[in-house]
């Protein structure tokens, strides 16, 4: 058995008392004594601090960044080139069959492009990244750690260290000094709040999460926490809801694909598995990822079948993601089903230890995004 | 009071058995959000699921630990869960049994044998 990977943040988590697991070949912070709970409702009233150094950061650089973007555009179905400099954006990798290979983040920072990747995907996004991008350098990024700080209380925190983060809007980025560190900062995050992400050389990362959980505002937020915040703000996760299988259109992230990659836009196509991505924006796709509420108490977790009639049939469809929202107050589910069965109010039956229970299908997000635009 | 290997508390009451789990194990669990409780008079054999459990992240089994008929369930906890949280040793009890077969207690811990096992 390999040995774990640590984050910078180790030693940090097991002096604040956090049950660790096994993720992406990380030992990373599941709960800290709070519990996912508290920490979930902590960071939708206050500001978590969220441990993300385990996800890869790399640098592309070229010619120019015009040239590094188009040349990612053979790579990932989103407007690239048209990305202004101090800015985000969310794509994916797609495959020749018009599935995902991983989802992530690539920002414009001036002279060169910064992308952020899944942890589980990161050794197979890079040899992707090499096998196809010519004349553009691929810099993996491993001397520097990765945190998030999430909520409404986010930037009265941060800013108390680095004021120039209260100016910033949503998925803007900059480069800062925040406690004598080079930081690059976006405003962005995966819990539906307004947040900031921010990246720091190693060395420097417990001096910084140290100083905000100073904050009486901040609490250490684990995985656990992570995923119920994730959920309920309607947010894929890698390997469960997208994967190699599920094409863009499929998965309801066709808004992330701009008019200028569609078929009548000046770049259209030129990605893996255009034929079908694009065939499936004209057409629509057989199916789709929808939200469910279950109807009862019971959570209805990955894997769950999902059925059109109470009783008979076969499965239309699964559960790819189901939890308890501690916002929400109920079980909530991502799940794909027949593009027929995908309206919102749909009755459909999940079944849980043998038994058919009902479940609705629900606009995303189960809880309304509070991003600083 | 008796434990078992799976972190149950049995109370004798009267001629019946009620059942919890300890606060160790609501503290391994997280925070409870659902339990799904079994039928008033439905017998049960020792090891049958009769109980689920749910956390935030992921479900838990209860099983009978003797045989016998369970007799009543403690409604409280379907309205609130969390209640096996803030008090698994009292308030929070699952169900009460009435055993087939008293003597099967015998097979299982005292207080401080079960002290001794989670320590």
């Amino acid at each position: 058995m390999t040995a774990l990977l640590q984050t910078p943040l180790h030693a940090l988590h097991l002096e604040l008392g956090a049950r660790m697991v096994a993720f992406a070949g990380y030992e990373m912070p599941v709960q800290y004594p709070a519990g996912v709970m508290k920490e979930h409702l902590h960071t939708r009233e206050a500001a978590g601090l969220f441990d993300v150094s385990h996800m890869g950061q790399v640098i592309l650089r070229g010619e120019s960044c015009e040239a590094v973007a188009l040349a990612l555009e053979a790579l990932v179905p989103v407007d690239v080139a048209g990305l202004k400099p101090g800015r985000q954006r969310y794509g994916f990798f797609t495959n020749d069959a018009g599935g995902l290979r991983d989802d992530l983040m690539f920002a414009n920072r001036g002279d060169h492009l910064f992308l952020v990747v899944n942890a589980a995907c990161k050794q197979d996004d890079l040899a992707h990244l090499v096998a196809h991008l010519k004349d553009v350098t691929i810099e993996p990024v491993t001397d520097r750690a990765l945190l998030a700080l999430q909520g409404p209380e986010a930037e009265a925190v941060l800013s108390a260290l680095a004021p120039e983060v209260a100016a910033m809007k949503f998925m803007d980025v900059i480069t800062t000094t925040i406690l004598g560190a080079e930081a690059w900062v976006s405003r962005s995050g995966y819990t539906g709040e307004d947040g900031f992400e921010i990246s720091v050389p190693e060395a420097r990362a417990e001096a910084l999460a140290r100083a905000l959980l100073e904050d009486d505002r901040v609490l250490p937020i684990g995985l656990g926490a992570r995923d119920s915040l994730r959920l309920e703000a309607g947010l894929c996760l890698y390997g469960h809801d997208i994967d190699t299988a599920t094409s863009p259109v499929e998965a309801a992230l066709t808004w992330a694909i701009q008019k200028v990659r569609r078929s009548d836009g000046a770049r259209a196509g030129g990605f893996p598995g255009a034929e079908r991505i694009l065939s499936e924006i004209h057409n629509g796709a057989e199916r789709r990822r929808v939200g469910l509420r279950p109807e009862g108490r019971a959570p209805m977790r990955e894997g769950t079948p999902l059925y059109a009639g109470e009783t008979g049939g076969d499965p239309v469809g699964e559960v790819t993601s189901g939890a308890f929202g501690p916002t929400l107050g109920a079980p909530m589910s991502m799940g794909y089903l027949p593009s027929e069965l995908a309206a919102s109010g749909t009755k459909v039956w999940g079944e849980v230890r043998g038994k058919r229970l009902p479940a609705t299908v629900a606009d995303l997000p189960f809880v309304p995004a509070r991003f600083k635009r | 009071m008796k434990f078992t290997e799976e972190h149950e508390w049995l109370r004798p009451e009267d001629d019946v058995i009620v059942v919890g789990i300890t606060e160790h194990a609501a503290e391994q669990l997280g925070d409870i959000v659902f339990v799904e409780l079994p039928e008033v008079g439905t017998e049960v054999s020792k090891d049958d699921e009769c109980v689920v459990i749910e956390s935030v992240k992921a479900a838990s089994d209860i099983l009978a630990p003797i045989d016998g008929e369970i007799v009543e369930v403690n409604e409280v906890l379907i309205d609130n869960p969390a209640k096996v949280n803030d008090d698994p040793m009292g308030d929070a009890w699952f169900f009460k049994i009435k055993p087939a077969d008293a003597s099967q207690l015998d097979d299982y811990m005292s207080e401080a044998e079960y002290k001794d096992m989670i320590s």
